[in-house]
């Protein structure tokens, strides 16, 4: 078992064997958190910046508790409170952190391929967090790892992808790593936000909800931002609503042991009615628990157990 | 003194000649050639056996970025680079800071150039004030002080109404609008082409509409003034063919292309190198083979470079925040003997016409883009068989953001001559 990575960009660069250890090792790491001293030194003395230029708080705080939890020491830069804000470039921000000699930076970025461009220039190990419309590796993981507590096998396991895949860093992500393990993936969505292109990666790509749903295994339904409204992606949120939510009709269309994910944060009774989203059915607050375990087994990869950098 | 030019391989397109000839010049203008002239007294003699002798080469399109952006290039750098990229002259775009759109700017380049500039430097004045695309400018005055066109480079004209009055009055004057075109409300705040590749990268896409759109305005606009439009940096496939349709029905349009989007796809993007961000944007295989036809087939009638300058630490950035461009003249003929004339898209002879007498005919530079007795002695000499390697940092220009570094071709230009003088090599 081996993580071939020095950093950890996109789902894109991992092989089965990759994310098969990155999974295995979340379940190895996640009884940390359920115990009553809930630490470990393995990462005691490592160093691990959050570098968040955008907002969020489930993933930082994923991230910080991740870190935590194996001892490392972790600090939170956000773009309100640096000097980002008073012009400093992304390379130079980036190059006065790594004078202060962290092991690995966590990023969040707005514009895709950000953390790639980070990694042509640092020495500390980079973890992506999200980067524009592109990826997101460890929602991906934990959401492979969630359904992997339910389901037995990912061969030939429907999984249907629904709202705006066209901006989805998590549609990408996850559309990448569970074919590679087997899955069968349909994207949902209205022509502007899935176009024809995405059928190049492996995906079929439908724009009727109901049709979708026959069979699925897995429903995984995407945040809808109401900007795109007014960009005219939909016409209005009652349209969108009225193709894509996931309502209690709808889901009766799945399979009878079909689960429903979402990667947060949820608009109620627009892409997901309450009662889907609060059912047994529902893993979604299971995906943000198991997030922890994701987080720990990447860090672990990356910094940890042994001493890996000699050789970069 | 005079400057004789011996056995040289004499491609004129312009007399369809393409023959072992001497050259004789005298005072900056051809005085004579013909296959033997005889050494006298004072005669400077330069033997260039086994080398192609053609009219210097035109670039319609370079960013020179002076007066205001001096940081990334200047009148001067620009026009080492274009010296030691084989052009012998160069067409500055507007958008400079101050911007083109009045005389003295004008005035102020063509000064400069005169003092600093190793090159012919053609200004071309901007369509409207300020690039606004709004008022037009005096073009009458600016015509007079020295511009040879007009365009609003990179800010497309979107009012149709300002199109069609640029185009009557631009008629008018016999002179040119060249228009980069672009539908700003379709492109938006895309980053390269739309398709596969920027759905997998996740960058936003200028899709190709956005200029066939503009490419269809422009026809039937300049159709409807019975003006005349030359279509800068054509990069699609429905760009090609609206403009070989309109040329069917004679509709006076020309078109240009540039070496990047012939040579490269926006497959190249996978690494979100910012040195590939350009605009437009480098787009589909299948695009490419459809330029590479226009080029064969004549839809498309020049290569130009869009030599767009930029700075390492502007390019050094997230793919969002990278300015547009290419540094382009000294790897455009290269480039293009490489792929174009020693891989058999082009022969040689089209090759020179489409960088050379196609320009000057198009800008209506009537002593250039041909090696005639009394045209001006502007000669770029080229060598089909040297092989180089692009290495950005030898580069004459100020800036480096050039995505060839590292690529072996086959043919390079040699030297440069204007007015008679050598000015590359370097002295």
């Amino acid at each position: 078992m081996e993580f071939k990575q020095r950093h950890l960009l996109g789902i894109q660069h991992l092989d089965v064997s990759d994310i098969l250890t990155v999974l295995d090792t979340a379940e190895s790491l996640s009884e940390i958190s359920t115990r009553e001293v809930k630490k470990v030194p393995t990462l005691r003395g490592k160093t691990i910046v959050n570098l968040f230029f955008e907002p969020s708080t489930r993933t930082r705080s994923s991230f910080e508790l991740a870190a935590k939890r194996l001892s490392a020491d972790i600090i939170n830069f956000s773009q309100q409170t640096s000097s980002v804000v008073k012009g400093e470039s992304l390379k130079d921000t980036v190059l006065n952190l790594e004078a202060m000699n962290p092991d690995a930076l966590v990023i969040r970025h707005p514009c895709s391929g950000a953390p790639h461009f980070v990694s042509t220039f640092c020495r500390s190990h980079v973890i992506n967090a999200g980067d524009g419309s592109h990826e997101h590796p460890t929602q991906a993981l934990l959401d492979a790892f969630t359904i992997r507590q339910t389901k037995k096998s990912f061969t030939n396991l429907s999984v249907v992808i629904v709202g705006d895949i066209l901006h989805s860093r998590v549609a990408r992500s996850n559309l990448f790593l569970l074919s590679k393990l087997g899955a069968q993936i349909t994207l949902v969505g209205p022509p502007s936000l899935l176009p024809e292109e995405f059928k190049n990666f492996g995906a079929t790509t439908s724009h009727s909800l109901d049709e979708s749903l026959a069979g699925a295994d897995v429903i995984m339904m995407l945040r809808i931002q109401t900007e795109r409204q007014k960009a005219n992606f939909f016409p209005s949120i009652r349209e969108y609503r009225n193709l894509y939510c996931l309502t209690e009709k709808r889901f009766r269309l799945a399979n009878k042991d079909a689960i429903i994910m979402h990667p947060g944060p949820i608009n109620r009774g627009v892409e997901i009615s309450s009662e889907m989203a609060d059912s047994v059915k529902s893993v979604i607050l299971k995906q943000v628990e198991n997030g922890i375990a994701i987080r720990m087994a990447i860090l672990y990869l990356l910094l940890g157990g042994r001493e890996r950098e000699t050789a970069d | 003194m005079r400057l004789l030019i011996r056995n040289g391989r004499v491609v004129d397109p312009s007399s369809g000649t393409d023959e072992t000839l001497d050259i004789l010049i005298d005072q900056g203008k051809i005085a004579d050639i013909k296959p033997k002239i005889e050494e006298a007294e004072g005669f400077k003699v330069l033997d260039v056996s086994r080398l192609v002798v053609a009219p210097g080469f035109i670039d319609m399109h370079a960013h020179l970025r002076e007066p205001g952006q001096e940081y990334k290039e200047d009148i001067q750098t620009a026009s080492r680079a274009a010296a030691r990229g084989g052009f012998t002259s160069i067409c500055a775009m507007p958008n400079t800071d101050p911007v083109n759109d009045n005389r003295g700017v004008t005035e102020f380049i063509l000064a400069e150039a005169r003092k600093r500039a190793a090159v012919n430097i053609f200004p071309i004045a901007a369509v409207t004030n300020g690039l606004r695309g709004e008022q037009l400018t005096d073009m009458a005055d600016l015509l007079d002080a020295g511009a040879v066109a007009f365009s609003d480079d990179g800010r497309c004209i979107q009012d149709s109404l300002v199109m069609r009055r640029a185009l009557e009055y631009s008629d008018f004057l016999q002179t040119l609008v060249i228009d980069h075109c672009e539908d700003f409300d379709l492109s938006q705040d895309g980053l390269m082409h739309e398709g596969s590749h920027s759905f997998f990268l996740g960058l936003k896409g200028i899709p190709a509409s956005a200029e066939e759109v503009m490419v269809a305005r422009d026809v039937i606009l300049t159709e409807a003034a019975r003006a005349r439009i030359h279509i800068a940096h054509l990069s699609t496939r429905g760009g090609a063919r609206l403009v070989e349709e309109a040329r069917k029905r004679n509709v006076r349009v020309t078109a240009e292309v540039t070496p990047h989007h012939l040579v490269l796809s926006d497959e190249a993007l996978a690494n979100y190198d910012t040195n590939l961000k350009v605009n437009p944007p480098l787009r589909s295989q299948r695009d490419v083979q459809a330029l590479l036809a226009a080029v064969r087939t004549g839809v498309i009638d020049v290569l130009a470079t869009d030599h767009a300058p930029h700075t390492a630490e502007e390019k050094d950035v997230e793919f969002d925040r990278a300015p547009f461009g290419i540094n382009g003249l000294e790897t455009a003929v290269s480039l293009l003997l490489d792929r174009l004339v020693n891989k058999n898209v082009l022969d040689l002879s089209r090759f020179i016409e489409m960088i050379s007498t196609n320009p000057a005919r198009i800008l209506g530079l009537a002593n250039k883009g041909r090696l005639t007795a009394g045209a001006d002695a502007d000669l770029t000499i080229l060598n089909l068989h040297k092989e180089t390697v692009i290495d950005i940092t030898t580069f004459a220009s100020k800036s480096r953001n050039n995505p060839f570094h590292g690529w072996k071709l086959k043919g390079a230009p040699v030297m440069t001559i204007v007015a008679g003088k050598i000015v590359y090599p370097f002295s």
